[in-house]
């Protein structure tokens, strides 16, 4: 995924609190993706405005981390997810 | 005792009235009539119940779903209930005025099932003439409100050499998703094994136009594949193994580990009316019939892929063996592969075969076809 690239959920494709398993998911067309706290607060910041290179530097403040070893792991999160139809780019 | 993992799925068989006949239908040869159908309150204490038992998936399916009136108030209630609704449909019966409405109540997704990718194929798999191209209609009216869409093909001998046009199909659809499902023989289906076999040839060609269509399509188009399962080396994990993923309810209550359980003639069925959900999930005979591993016999007992694909389907095994919990045929160690294979070339060799349609509720069941 590009930084000037901008994701956003299409519809059918929503995140939802897991009250029985205790945890967040990804409900999607015959899916339910389990996510990680990492991949929840990369999907929480999807909201179909921002780029993803907004969206990583957002991140890395937050978690103090550095932003192209926030890049590089939820860039691939995100092109599994981009492939599997469950995540748009906006052109 | 632990307790089984809850369910992630329930395929909810609102109805088995259908306009559509298709000979591969895989609701049970006798189905249920109308006046046994659930009505709107128990289904939507089912949904509720399986909420709460952890479902996360509601499939709404039948028959046709469209069938019953009360479809959108149905939506509303699964929705409201916190469930994912998919809507699994051959179009017949929606109107744009219905999508609409189903549109308003939330409606997450819709499967839509194409019989063949012309009017003369589709129409006369359906057994309902004009149905093709009022699905077409439908599938324009889906895109133009914008639902999520899946193209639910079932390949057979007879329309297997079309599915580089239903691919097309579902592009042209706007669809995200293509299911590429090769006829399973259950139901309708195993009295058409010989009108709907494939040949080795076409289930080959049909793993080489998948394989080339999904690189080429990546990210534009998915493409879930059901092969052949006659063809291949092990079987198929069955509902994600027994009594671990999913569930289904029957149009007049009974709740299943599979489709296709009621085949299994020792089992008997719980039904959602009589008993709490959780408690047939869990506790009822059916479902902890096949649960795990202990049940296996060899060759399954000791193999390494028990857990991979818990023996294959329960209710193949039984149709093809006479027994439930033998290894399923379609896995190469099973002492029936062979035969069963030498069967299925045969099916596929009966090339003037005619169709046995499926029929309607309440109408008296055809008796088993033979050559
Ligand atoms: S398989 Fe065909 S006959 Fe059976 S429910 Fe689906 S559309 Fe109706
Ligand atoms: S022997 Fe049983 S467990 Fe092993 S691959 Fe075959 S069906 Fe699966």
């Amino acid at each position: 995924m590009e930084a000037s690239e901008i994701p956003a959920l299409p519809r059918g494709v929503r995140l939802h609190f897991d009250k029985i398993r205790d945890t967040w998911v990804l409900l999607a067309p015959e899916r339910a993706v389990t996510l990680d706290a990492v991949g929840l607060a990369i999907l929480s910041e999807v909201d179909g405005t921002r780029p993803f290179g907004e969206i990583t530097r957002t991140l890395a403040e937050r978690y103090n981390a550095p932003e192209d070893q926030i890049a590089k792991d939820s860039s691939g999160f995100l092109d599994a997810l981009r492939d599997r139809r469950f995540l748009d780019i906006l052109p | 005792m632990t307790l089984a993992p809850p369910p992630i799925a329930m395929l909810a068989e609102l109805t088995h009235r259908c306009p559509l006949a298709c000979p591969y239908c895989s609701n049970p040869v006798k189905l249920a009539r109308q006046d046994t159908e659930l009505n709107k309150e128990t289904w939507i204490s089912a949904f509720q119940q399986a909420a709460a038992l952890g479902v996360l998936q509601l499939h709404l399916s039948g028959g046709e779903p469209a069938s019953r009136r009360d479809l959108t108030e149905l939506v509303t209630a699964a929705r409201a209930a916190g469930l994912y609704t998919n809507l699994i449909t051959s179009g017949i019966g929606l109107s744009e005025r219905r999508l609409a409405d189903l549109n308003q109540a939330g409606l997450d997704h819709i499967q839509l099932s194409l019989q063949g990718t012309d009017a003369a194929m589709a129409d006369e798999i359906g057994g309902y003439r004009g149905g093709f191209e009022r699905k077409m209609q439908v599938a324009a009216w889906i895109a133009d409100i914008g639902f999520p869409l899946t193209l639910n093909t079932v390949l057979h001998r007879r329309n297997l050499h079309q599915l580089p046009r239903a691919i097309e199909i579902a592009q042209e659809m706007s669809a995200r998703r293509i299911e590429v499902a090769t006829v399973q023989f259950h139901g309708w289906a195993l009295r058409n094994r010989d009108a709907l076999m494939p040949t080795r040839e076409q289930a080959a060609e049909t793993t080489r136009v998948v394989t080339e269509a999904r690189a080429r399509l990546r990210g534009k188009l998915v493409i879930d594949y059901v092969p052949a399962d006659y063809h291949e080396e092990f079987p198929k994990r069955c509902m994600g193994g027994w009594g671990t993923t999913g569930l289904n309810i029957a149009p007049d209550g009974q709740v299943l580990p599979c489709h296709a359980a009621q085949t299994i003639p020792h089992l008997t069925f719980d039904r959602i009316q009589d008993k709490p959900l959780a408690e047939i999930w869990h506790r009822s005979d059916a479902f902890n019939a096949y649960r795990g591993t202990d049940w296996m016999a060899e060759p399954c007992k000791s193999c390494d892929r028990k857990t991979v694909d818990f023996g294959g389907c329960r209710c193949q095994a039984l149709a093809l063996t006479g027994d439930a919990s033998a290894t399923d045929p379609a896995c190469s160690k099973s002492p029936h592969h062979a035969s069963m294979q030498a069967q299925a070339a045969d099916h596929a060799a009966q090339v003037n075969a005619a169709l046995t349609y499926r029929i309607a509720p309440g109408k008296p069941v055809p008796a088993q076809g033979k050559r």
